[in-house]
């Protein structure tokens, strides 16, 4: 079991419900609509459901390859009615999100030598901080000593921001002054942590654009820094994507993946109208699982991801 | 910027060539490409179909002109129709009261703060207004230290109240203070909302009827997918907001955010966001945005920027120089700190068409310049005026100075004197630039 089971009381699923309701009205909605009064699949029907599943931004790469094993396994299973159909789109879509990896496999902090160290990388505004902020808070309920690293030197008031946070979850905070490398806020960070023999290390980073090669690269510094005083470390890189985002969030996955080797998603903003489809395409195209689902700006408001529910959410009244 | 549609609507275009005439085969065929591309651009699904029915329609009513390669036609219909969709003009802001007040709203992260200094900074460099800036989110921690702390690297005022946790309050309170002290515009920046939060959202909207803002902006992530459509309409219900601002245009996204909101709440794009720095904010020209998607390259906006940084005096002294054979290493240096003023060395080379394609995966760093620098400052200012005097043991010193090597060294005094060579040909034929040298004299 992982780390977090005992984080999913019912309460937390309720929440789950909640947060992820947005999604799963429209797009259910959106998918009654497409097979109301159709016997078979026809032309029409599998035309809405491209419309349904690139208006929740799955992307047409994503959406075609869906709909084909779908027309195919009608084709062979000679399907019917529209309850068939949901579950066949279910399978197919938690078929493409990848099924090798095991939920939080990185976090079994039991089996780890500690401290074990998250970097947290992502491009401007995604939430970042927030998200920090927010796991901070778990680890801390969790009885694990955390110790912070406010990275990000290069937003006005991020360090501020950062600091906020640590005092909200008490949890201890490494930070310097506004334009300092960050790699040396990181190593320093690091260093703490050891010496206090804390438990878990989160790092955060500036938002970067990942085009911005010199940037990207800074992330590899950070990494070869850390690495100085733990040769496996980080154990952890959570990639931040905005709900909203679009198709970018592919290209997104790329770069940093390439920088940093990325190893986990977080999914922030799902309480609004967005429906972060996009993450279907990256985790299937990268073998990358979606660690956490950012669902309101409370400190409780983080869940663990849990690609059953996702789906389930999606097509379950 | 949008290397990845062009490429896709090229090979697109691809498909008419060939062929004589453009028919609803062929047409149907390339259109399909559109749509795909416009669609993996974050362009809604809706608005991406009804841009390729409109072009459809344009080019089959446009037979006429078969003088044109149909790809050639196909090209200028679909740029046409885009710059269409995405506004015609551009639309200036307005800040003619006094006051003026300018609200800034928008979804969570989507750059509200960074571009609220940016807009001071703007007013205040470019229009001669003397702006406050207002905090009015009391949520998110430290948001009013960020603001705070960008409005000092402008120096603009901030106006906050650090125990208030009521932003309409606020707001009152620095219309009032602005009024009193002599600021002409006020910039209100608010926390990040969603949409569907209703408290929210009715927050905001009273916030709006306290201080009547000419100008109500709302801020959106241009790499926005699908999502664009709603947010953009809802806040619109709620603010009927006079202009949008496109963020973090200096990423790689395709911008689809772009083409579909001003097709959706028709109102205009105002100003684009491309970089962190405060002065990194460019007026939206949509025509030119056409031509950047299209992969046609933003060579209007470049030479602007060039016009801003080069005046004229100096390019004249530039020219004498040169005419005169005097041009030294002195003003090369000169030359390259006001290229380096320009902006973003990638910025400006992606602006030149064909560029974009080219520097896919290049990252031009700013720093290129730094050796040629070096091995300047490594010179005595007597080799800089005359650089034939430059002899083997000088290289060997220049070398040692400026932590280069000889070869490198010999680069740069070869492609020195490659460039005066070019440049006194371009003075425009050696009789014209001889007496105008004269008649200067």
């Amino acid at each position: 079991m992982g780390f977090f089971s005992r984080f999913r009381s019912k309460e937390d699923n309720a929440n789950l419900d909640k947060g992820l309701s947005k999604t799963k009205e429209s797009f259910f909605g959106k998918l009654a609509r497409a097979v109301a009064g159709k016997s078979t699949i026809d032309v029409d029907v599998l035309d809405n459901l491209e419309e349904v599943l690139i208006s929740s931004d799955v992307g047409t790469k994503a959406t075609i390859r869906i709909i084909e094993q779908i027309e195919s396994r009608v084709s062979k299973d000679k399907y019917l009615g529209t309850e068939e159909l949901q579950s066949i789109l279910r399978e197919e879509i938690a078929k493409s999100m990848g099924e090798s990896k095991s939920e939080l496999y990185g976090f079994d902090l039991l089996n780890k030598k500690t401290p074990f160290v998250i970097l947290v990388v992502g491009v401007n505004g995604v939430g970042k901080t927030t998200s920090i902020g927010k796991l901070a808070s778990r680890f801390k309920a969790e009885g694990k000593k955390v110790v912070l690293g406010a990275a990000d030197t290069f937003r006005a008031a991020a360090i501020d921001q950062l600091r906020i946070w640590s005092d909200r979850a008490q949890v201890e905070i490494v930070a310097k002054e506004m334009g300092s490398d960050p790699s040396s806020v990181a190593y320093d960070t690091l260093k703490l942590a050891l010496e206090k023999e804390a438990d878990v290390v989160l790092i955060d980073t500036a938002g970067r654009l990942h085009n911005k090669v010199n940037l990207m690269n800074e992330l590899a510094k950070i990494r070869r820094v850390l690495q100085k005083l733990m040769p496996d470390a980080p154990h952890e890189v959570l990639l931040v994507l905005d709900a909203s985002t679009g198709q970018n969030a592919v290209e997104q996955a790329r770069q940093f993946t390439q920088a940093t080797e990325v190893t986990g998603l977080v999914l922030t903003k799902l309480d609004g109208t967005a429906k972060g489809g996009v993450v279907i395409g990256i985790s299937s195209e990268f073998g990358i699982p979606v660690r956490f689902i950012g669902v309101g700006e409370g400190i409780n408001d983080l869940q663990v991801f849990d690609k059953n529910d996702f789906v389930n959410s999606f097509f379950e009244a | 910027m949008f290397d990845n549609l062009s490429d896709k609507l090229q090979s697109a275009f691809q498909i008419l060539k060939g062929h004589g005439k453009i028919t609803e085969i062929n047409v149907a065929e390339s259109l399909k490409e559109v749509r795909r591309a416009l669609v993996d651009a974050d362009v809604s699904f809706k608005v991406a179909k009804e841009f390729t029915q409109k072009v459809k329609d344009k080019a089959l009513g446009e037979k006429v002109l078969t003088s044109l390669q149909p790809s050639q036609l196909m090209v200028k219909i679909v740029r046409d129709e885009m710059a269409l969709l995405m506004g015609g003009e551009a639309v200036e802001l307005n800040i003619k009261d006094n006051p003026s007040i300018i609200l800034i709203s928008g979804l969570q992260g989507s750059g509200k703060t960074t571009f609220s200094g940016k807009l001071a900074s703007y007013l205040k460099r470019k229009k001669s207004k003397r702006p406050l800036l207002v905090a009015c989110d009391v949520y998110r921690p430290a948001a009013v230290q960020q603001l705070r702390v960008l409005g000092e690297q402008i120096g603009v005022e901030v106006f906050h109240q650090e125990d208030s946790k009521d932003p309409v309050a606020i707001a009152i309170a620095a219309v009032e203070h602005a009024k009193k002290n002599g600021f002409n515009t006020v910039i209100v920046d608010t926390a990040g909302r969603l949409a569907v939060d209703k408290e929210m959202m009715d927050e905001i909207s009273r916030i709006h009827k306290a201080v009547v803002p000419s100008e109500t902006l709302f801020v959106v992530d241009s790499m926005t997918g699908q999502d664009a459509v709603n947010t953009a309409k809802a806040f619109n219900e709620v603010l009927n907001y006079d202009g949008v601002i496109l963020t973090k245009l200096d990423g790689d996204t395709r911008g689809g955010a772009a083409l579909t909101i001003r097709s959706v709440v028709n109102k205009p794009i105002k100003f684009v966001g491309t970089g962190e720095k405060m002065d990194a904010l460019d007026i939206f020209y949509p025509s030119r945005m056409a031509d950047r998607i299209l992969g046609m390259g933003d060579v209007v906006s470049l030479v602007e920027r060039a016009q801003e940084q080069f005046n004229e005096e100096e390019a004249r002294k530039v020219q004498k120089k040169i005419a005169q054979n005097k041009f030294g290493f002195d003003d090369f240096l000169n030359q390259i700190q006001q290229i380096k003023k320009m902006g973003n060395m990638k910025d400006l080379m992606g602006m030149i068409p064909g560029m974009g394609k080219a520097l896919k995966g290049v990252d031009i760093d700013d720093n290129s310049f730094k050796p040629i620098e070096a091995m300047i400052h490594s010179m005595t200012p007597y080799e800089r005026e005359n650089p034939g005097v430059i002899s083997g043991s000088r290289r060997k010193r220049i070398a040692m100075g400026s932590g280069t090597s000889v070869p490198e060294v010999n680069r740069l005094l070869k492609q020195f004197e490659d460039m005066n060579k070019v440049m006194k040909t371009m003075q425009g034929g050696g009789g014209r630039a001889l007496s105008q040298a004269m008649k200067r004299r």
